[in-house]
């Protein structure tokens, strides 16, 4: 049995289309990714699988409870973190957790040992008000405060944005462990190397899922041969790449460029061709599509 | 001072209380340069850009932006440089072109030079027929595109990027890219914070900031095979783990 | 009920925690209460007395210096003719003219009955009354002088006129303004600022979400607004009777009884401006605006209802306040039981369920 089952869900904001027909199921201990840029309607998809607010059409069911029709008995088994950092700032660490616990109906001593991985970190800062912590600080408060009642189903809504990759990492290595004890995780990033950690991604754009599967099987689907380019001139680089004729797309990609090329042309002609336009250094290997590569194509194609 | 460097900072610390949010940070960077600025949250990268801003007074030490004194000149500082934070500082009330006669005023640009650089601006980010459109109603990429172009509406020596990509979607992170090696090779100086860790390979240097110390600067290239890692992510990560600082 | 105790403990938190908001909550009301007590009591001391009197009998001299003796009044001027009564206000000198009839002596012996009239200026309807009162007062020593001294009973009787504004009621008018006025703001716009500010900063979202149900969540963010608000009731009554001597003429338990009404009235309409607004700033200028401009200027608490023209009383009608602050005046200083306030009791008992059952209508379950 899924864990969430979403049906042909829709959402619409005066004529703006923020949730357009989206359907997926969510089985019991996934960690499933939404992936999108700001815009994607990946909060309005949230708030609804939340109760907070109501579809225009479809359905979705939460352990077999109605979104709709049961929202108060899935307001007792969701746990829900959203984009903002909505605890209070005035409050101290401890004061948060406390008041949480106490709301949902249980106490911090009750569930503690489901929280402590995440809550040590902070801790030693119990005492200092809420609104003094960092940014990572604040995203494993915020963790401990939606886990506190033990959750069947946990909701992330961007819970790393404008986080440093070091605690970026350290947050997803938690979630990880929460995976493992049987929770299931529906969480939404704008990041897209965070895409890999998860069990399946759903790739969203307008309103609508470009796509649902697991990330391994979203790259290995990647239809042309990808070329990461490097030479000494990157900028300038990626400028004449654009210029060729049998190149098909280039993104800079860090520190190279990601090319790909006509099934007719070769590496060997695309060295040839740099060289003559007065590049050194040129290095052209074939690479794995990222997650990234793929969104890409989908958002182009997506837009022809 | 070198005609060269546009900022320079000697010292600079900013310090609240008996806690140091910036300790003694001393880099340049040169004219026409794309600058990543890194650091994990905390590490006392908003108050280094705050003072380089002219918004905060140095508590000790020596900064020069654009050829003025950050402590003693600050307004002087102020007129010299462009800036835009994540939340792109547009009014979405306003229509396009609106905005961009707002900073040209406030910038003291004469209205027929405001007239003239709205149109080559409005060409040159490909938005001509968006002239009336209501800021409120462009996509997100638009705006970001737009809030780059007000922030170098006044001709800035330097123009400071706060988080300028986040939330958006990986082509249109890619096409501001292009838009800031634009500038950057029309001689506009680039000064650009980022928690992407892809883009700080974009930058001619990068410094990344621990503690409120800047423990590595150079070109990303050179920082790879220093520390012998494949990409700026393990860098920053190696730096970050160091930090004993929590919170702030 | 260990959720509601918390919440509600998590509610004062914020309100401690925030100096401003403490600063409001309870300083205001004291330097309200002080600014208009002081400012509108004047003490009356040495007030000028210009005298009418035709007789010029013994009786009058006697009336005439004891008010001089009296510390309060000093007589300044005899006026010989009539028509200069209305005039010597005017030079702002003057604050009280007594005016004797023809034959004051021959009245007072024979009829036992003679009147004076006693004239204030009513531009200044608090220091007028107050002015009166002293003036009555040594009338009616001298009545009993007077009555002594010839053996056979006689009655002074004065006659109490303002000029410029003659409805001025009493003296101690802003005591029960000020008190509309502060618990209005107190309970209605500070809980629907607290209440917007969740939405705010998003932990509407969070406590929506949760199974704590939404009227524990609207009760316990109302239950220190409202313990506060008794405090600030208590606070006002101990410095208008003890700082600005107004007493407390009725029955005390009537005018907490009329009060809590007022303040759950307050409180409800609180939750509907809560309802209905998205931004603490809204908040602010919702309440700010439209409570309390009109109970400021429509409830009496400046200007008397009763000398406004008719379309500005019908519309003070619909302010509660006004109801609240008529109720008040009537308990506190006339003195009235509570048969003569069942009306304003009634309004507001209507205004209050009224609002509380719309305040639980509009209040949302979802985000809007």
């Amino acid at each position: 049995m899924s864990s969430v089952s979403v049906s042909r869900l829709s959402k619409s904001y005066n004529s703006i289309k923020a949730l357009d027909n989206v359907s997926f199921d969510v089985s019991k201990g996934e960690l499933f990714g939404i992936i999108g840029p700001d815009g994607a309607g990946k909060t309005t998809l949230f708030r609804l699988l939340t109760t907070l607010i109501l579809p225009d059409c479809g359905s979705a069911v939460i352990e077999g409870l109605d979104v709709v029709n049961d929202y108060a008995s899935v307001r007792r088994i969701i746990g829900y973190m959203p984009g903002r950092f909505s605890l209070y700032q005035d409050l101290t660490v401890e004061e948060n957790l406390n008041f949480f616990a106490t709301v949902f109906n249980t106490t911090v001593k009750e569930n503690y040992h489901l929280i402590e991985d995440i809550y040590k970190h902070i801790e030693p800062f119990r005492t200092r008000r809420a609104g003094k912590l960092s940014g990572g600080m604040k995203q494993k408060l915020a963790l401990s405060c939606a886990l506190i009642h033990k959750p069947k189903v946990l909701f992330l809504d961007e819970p790393t944005t404008g986080v440093d990759p070091v605690s970026r990492k350290e947050f997803w290595e938690m979630l990880l462990k929460l995976k493992s004890q049987g929770i299931t995780i529906i969480v939404s990033t704008p990041y897209m190397d965070e895409a890999r950690l998860c069990d399946r991604i759903a790739l969203m754009q307008n309103g609508k899922f470009l796509r649902i599967d697991s990330p391994d099987n979203i790259t290995a689907s990647y239809p042309y041969r990808l070329w990461a380019v490097t030479a000494n001139n990157m900028h300038g680089l990626l400028n004449d790449l654009r210029a060729c004729q049998y190149v098909k797309s280039s993104f800079s990609f860090g520190a190279s460029c990601h090319v790909t090329i006509d099934e007719s042309a070769s590496a060997a002609m695309l060295d040839a061709y740099l060289s003559t336009r007065g590049y050194d250094d040129i290095g052209i290997k074939e690479i794995q599509p990222t997650v990234e590569d793929c969104f890409m194509l989908m958002l182009k194609e997506d837009a022809q | 001072m070198t005609e060269e460097y546009v900022i320079q900072a000697e010292n600079l610390t900013k310090r609240f209380g008996d806690f140091t949010a910036v300790d003694h940070i001393t880099f340049s960077v040169r004219r026409g340069e794309i600058f990543g600025f890194l650091g994990a949250n905390g590490a006392g990268k908003t108050t280094a850009m705050r003072m380089l801003c002219g918004l905060s007074r140095p508590s000790e030490g020596k900064g020069t932006v654009a050829g003025f004194d950050i402590g003693r000149y600050p307004e002087k500082v102020k007129r010299n440089i462009g800036y835009m934070s994540q939340k792109f500082s547009l009014y979405e009330d306003l229509r396009v072109w609106e905005n961009l006669r707002l900073y040209g005023g406030i910038y003291g640009m004469k209205d027929r030079e405001i007239a003239e650089k709205t149109d080559t601006v409005l060409r040159s980010i490909d938005m001509e027929s968006e002239r009336n459109t209501m800021v409120c109603d462009l996509p997100l990429g638009w705006k970001q595109k737009l809030a780059f172009a007000v922030s170098t509406f006044h001709n800035p020596k330097i123009v400071f990027l706060d988080e300028p990509t986040g939330g958006v979607d990986p082509i249109t992170r890619r096409r501001f890219w292009e838009q800031i090696y634009g500038a950057a090779a029309s001689g506009i100086t680039v000064f650009v914070t980022t928690h992407y860790m892809d883009e700080a390979e974009y930058c001619d240097r990068v410094s990344i900031m621990v503690d409120g110390r800047i423990k590595a600067l150079d070109s990303p290239m050179a920082l790879r095979n220093k520390f012998g890692v494949s990409d700026m992510d393990e860098v920053f990560r190696m730096l970050a783990r160091e930090a004993t600082r929590k919170g702030d | 009920m260990k959720q509601f105790i918390t919440f509600v403990r998590k509610e004062f938190l914020h309100i401690f925690r925030d100096s401003r908001t403490m600063l409001i909550l309870l300083g205001m009301p004291m330097v309200q209460m002080l600014l208009f007590g002081f400012a509108i009591t004047t003490e009356v001391r040495n007030t000028k007395v210009a005298v009418f009197d035709p007789s010029q009998s013994m009786e009058t001299r006697a009336i005439k210096e004891r008010f001089d003796a009296s510390e309060y009044f000093t007589i300044a001027e005899e006026i010989r003719d009539v028509s200069r009564i209305n005039d010597v206000f005017k030079y702002g000198e003057i604050g009280l003219v007594m005016v004797f009839s023809d034959d004051f002596e021959s009245e007072l012996h024979q009829g036992g009955d003679a009147a004076v009239q006693l004239i204030t200026d009513g531009t200044e309807p608090n220091q007028a009354s107050m002015i009166t009162g002293y003036a009555s007062n040594i009338l009616a020593q001298s009545m009993q002088e007077l009555s002594e001294g010839s053996g056979a009973p006689c009655r002074i009787i004065p006659e109490i006129r303002m000029l410029y504004n003659p409805q001025a009621e009493s003296a101690y008018n802003f005591v029960p303004g000020v008190m509309g006025m502060i618990l209005m703001l107190i309970c209605a716009m500070m809980t629907s600022i607290a209440i917007v500010r969740e939405k705010e900063n998003g932990t509407t979202e969070i406590l929506l979400v949760s199974p704590m149900k939404p009227i524990y969540i609207i009760l316990s963010k109302v239950t220190p607004y409202f313990t506060l608000s008794m405090v600030n009731l208590v606070t006002i009554l101990l410095l208008s009777v003890y700082v600005l001597g107004v007493p407390v003429a009725g029955s005390l338990s009537l005018l907490l009884l009329v009060s809590v009404i007022f303040i759950f009235l307050a409180l409800s309409l609180g939750l509907l401006i809560s309802n209905v607004v998205n931004t603490q700033v809204a908040a602010m200028l919702v309440s700010g605006m439209g409570l309390m401009m009109p109970v400021m200027l429509l409830s009496g608490l400046i200007f008397p209802v009763e000398s406004m023209p008719l379309p500005l009383q019908c519309l003070s009608a619909i302010v509660p306040a006004r109801w609240y602050v008529d109720a008040i005046r009537k308990i506190m200083i006339q003195g009235a039981e509570i048969q003569f306030v069942l009306k304003e009791i009634g309004i507001l008992l209507f205004v209050t369920v009224a609002l509380v059952a719309l305040s639980l209508k509009t209040f949302k379950n979802r985000l809007n």
